[in-house]
């Protein structure tokens, strides 16, 4: 047996700065928020009463003509959910959940078979313009196919007949489960068992839609795939399920975004994502999460409970993750890699702002099982107002870890006097012939640095955002392109307080 | 000696400049005039108030005129922002210059040009366009392009920040530069490059106003006017000679002077 060692680093930093500041009010009106996503769609939609019980899971599954192997699999998870106890341990202090006062299944009313794009209702369509996201297929803007989940239900998917060329499935879950049966059967499940924690088991008894991506063997996967999720009813909660499956020297790089309206009650939106790679194949996941975040008040806003786990099952497989999250009023999720293939890869690129009262727990774990696996892990959160972030990651190198190497990163930046940054590493070491390394910082941007971009003419919130995202960079340069731009817009918008 | 008759109008006016920070008196009565062209040196010793009077000049936050007012081009910017005085031609080379981690030079020094180019309503300077501009103006510092794609001042050798200081000053084009012991931290030939591309950039319509310790900066650029500074004012101004004789005599020399006002 080797060493075994438990380590928790925390720095709680609640300094007082900016403290000459002529004009400290300033700072607060920079990082005040806009939020440009937060308008309704007045669309008709088809809800289910309020309420979680056995007979709500069984209708849920018929409303989706699911076959039985799979309303067992809720049914297990819902018996498994009803013993478990909801966590606290992050200590995120929230307001106690009423399951019982939640919309379980929620979907816009349209037509039962819907053949091509036209077929979707405009108000759809034109939801998802607004949000910078066009279906219509005409307009070929952004190589990118995008499956567009509105509440409970999968509105379209985009390119679908171009990555059938390829033999490529993308399509949601719930399309899946009816076509491609024997896959959903086989790895549903696999990554996130239902009884992993209280909010996937959960998830996994009354999961409505979300995003199926298949790449076959030896296919570069020809277009980013994207999954926007959208929430628009305020008292259903959001339960999405993504699936990804990369078969043997396969590559897929996949996008997520996500936005809500403005309600002044909280929802909840617990997902789970499971990936897969076997042999040589990559997948790199990516989200963009915009969530209502509440007002200033911290009154509203999303909580976004949600686990994300992929399996480095073959030899050489790689897996990043990597998130901009600046959304929602509580974030707690720790994207993660099973890293089992000898000599697999996993990553995890994150960058979290958190403003006003925005709470984010939120980091990664590095589960190295087989040998010469390496993982790769660089945080990068920003609090401001009176918000809290705290980066929460594992790295556990297993007895038959031999020849592995972690490398980890953890940097927080403060802006104003309110805001605190909390790191706590969580490092446990059975294989002494393994490297672990950690390095953790916390800085704020001084006044010192802010009189220097404005005495070269640089306007104060123009100075911050070019901090912010100078500090970001790492990340920022791990995204895919489009992405890349968008959240270093998304950022600067969060900080500069121009309405979009 | 300042009393005389100008062609000009002048820069930059301090009229009877009091200010602190945290409620602590710094400056108690600074006066000073600058006329296009002419090169001021403010000498005296460490906390006599010359830096504290640069920074106020470029409008650092931490400190309060209490009294007195700064005009330029004849317009009083006691309140102007730090970016506003920029834009409009006010530059400060930093004694210490600052580093700002993953911001990249060439951005940095973009967005800067193009703020002041802006305010001058010259067309702002697109990537490809500005490379073409920079280059020419790092001849000027002898600095390489490596020093573009770096972060600002981030691991930058004391001389390299300097450098990059005076290369912020070329493509900004100030109308008033004060250079806050730009000669600090220098070796002879750094000193000589920067005080080369200093008078290279300098011209009949700029201002500048050299915060010194040194007389061996002076060697290299010499001054119309040198202004000795003492417990937050100027206690003495005469020209290139007064600084020699500071030099051969030290501060106690200055000491008398004090006893004098």
């Amino acid at each position: 047996m080797g060493i075994s060692f438990v380590r928790v680093y925390k720095s709680n930093c609640n300094k007082l700065f900016l403290d000459n500041m002529v004009n400290e009010n300033l700072v607060k009106d920079v990082v005040k928020e806009p939020y440009k996503y937060g308008f309704v769609t007045d669309i008709e939609t088809e809800k289910i009463a309020k309420g979680l019980n056995e007979d709500v899971i069984r209708l849920i599954s018929k409303k989706k003509e699911e076959p039985n192997y799979l309303l067992d699999f809720r049914l297990k998870a819902f018996k498994k959910w009803q013993k478990m106890d909801e966590p606290d341990w992050a200590g995120l202090g929230y307001k106690q959940i009423d399951y019982q006062d939640i919309i379980y299944y929620s979907a816009p009313k349209q037509k039962e078979k819907i053949s091509s794009l036209d077929e979707v209702d405009p108000k759809l369509l034109e939801t998802f313009d607004k949000l910078g996201i066009p279906l219509t297929e005409q307009k070929k803007l952004t190589n990118v196919a995008v499956d567009a989940v509105f509440d409970s239900v999968s509105i379209a998917t985009t390119f679908r007949e171009e990555l059938a060329e390829h033999g490529v499935i993308f399509c949601s879950i719930s399309e899946a489960v009816k076509n491609h049966s024997d896959l959903i059967e086989k790895y549903l499940g696999t990554v996130v068992p239902a009884s992993d924690n209280y909010f996937a088991a959960l998830n996994s008894a009354v999961f409505s839609d979300g995003s199926f991506v298949y790449i076959p063997k030896g296919v570069t996967c020809p277009m980013d795939l994207s999954s926007y999720f959208r929430i628009n009813s305020g008292d259903s909660g959001q339960f999405e399920r993504t699936l990804i499956i990369a078969e043997e020297s396969s590559s897929v790089s996949y996008l997520e975004g996500c936005t809500a309206p403005m309600f002044d009650t909280n929802t909840l939106h617990a997902a789970v994502v499971e990936l897969i790679a076997l042999d040589d194949a990559s997948i790199k996941y990516s989200t963009v999460q915009n969530w209502y975040a509440g007002d200033e008040e911290g009154v509203g806003g999303i909580f976004n409970f949600v686990t994300k786990r992929g399996k480095c099952l073959g030899k050489r497989s790689k897996i990043s993750w990597s998130q901009v999250e600046t959304g929602s009023a509580i974030t707690w999720k720790y994207p993660s890699c099973l890293l089992l293939g000898e000599e697999s890869v996993g990553e995890f690129y994150s960058v979290a702002l958190t403003n006003n009262l925005q709470k984010a727990d939120t980091g990664t774990k590095m589960i190295h099982i087989g040998p010469k696996t390496k993982s790769t892990i660089v945080s990068k959160g920003i609090s401001a107002g009176n918000s809290i972030n705290s980066y929460r990651g594992l790295v556990k190198m297993g007895t038959k870890a031999k020849g592995s190497r972690n490398y980890s990163q953890c940097d927080s930046m403060l802006i104003g006097d309110q805001a605190s940054a909390n790191t706590f590493p969580y490092i446990k070491s059975q294989q002494p012939n393994s490297e672990i390394e950690h390095e953790a910082s916390t800085c704020r941007i001084s006044e010192d640095q802010l009189f220097y971009l404005q005495s070269r003419g640089i306007e104060f919130e123009e100075a911050i955002s070019m901090m912010v995202s100078g500090f970001c960079r790492d990340v920022f340069n791990q995204l895919p392109m489009e992405f890349a731009a968008e959240a270093d817009k998304l950022l600067a918008l969060k900080l500069e307080g121009s309405v979009g | 000696m300042q009393s005389q008759m100008k062609e000009s109008d002048p820069i930059l006016e301090v009229e009877n400049l009091f200010a602190s920070t945290n409620n602590l008196p710094i400056l108690k009565g600074v006066s000073l005039t600058v006329y296009p062209g002419e090169i001021h040196a403010i000498m005296g010793r460490n906390g006599c108030g010359k830096s504290t009077l640069s920074k106020i000049i470029a409008g650092h936050p931490s400190y309060n005129i209490t009294n007195g007012d700064i005009k330029f081009s004849g317009e009083n910017i006691n309140s102007l922002e730090p970016e506003e005085r920029s834009q409009s031609g006010i530059f400060l080379g930093f004694q210490y210059p600052i580093e700002i981690p993953g911001v990249s030079n060439l951005e940095f020094l973009r967005v800067s040009t193009n703020a002041r180019r802006k305010f001058l309503n010259k067309e702002e300077l697109d990537t490809f366009d500005f490379e073409e501009l920079v280059k020419e103006k790092l001849e000027l510092v002898k600095m390489d392009q490596t020093f573009l794609s770096r972060s600002v001042n981030q691991g930058f050798s004391g001389g390299e920040k300097k450098r990059n200081e005076i290369l912020q000053m070329a493509l900004l084009e100030p109308k008033i530069a004060i250079l806050d012991e730009t000669d600090s931290g220098l070796d002879i030939d750094a000193l000589r490059i920067v005080a080369s591309g200093i008078k290279k950039i300098s011209n009949k319509q700029t201002g500048i106003i050299l915060i010194t310790h040194y007389q061996r900066l002076l060697d290299e650029i010499e001054p119309n006017y040198v202004h000795v500074m003492a417990d937050g004012q100027i206690i003495k101004t005469g020209g290139s000679d007064l600084a020699l004789e500071l030099e051969k005599k030290g501060y106690e020399w200055t000491d008398n002077f004090v006893k004098e006002t």
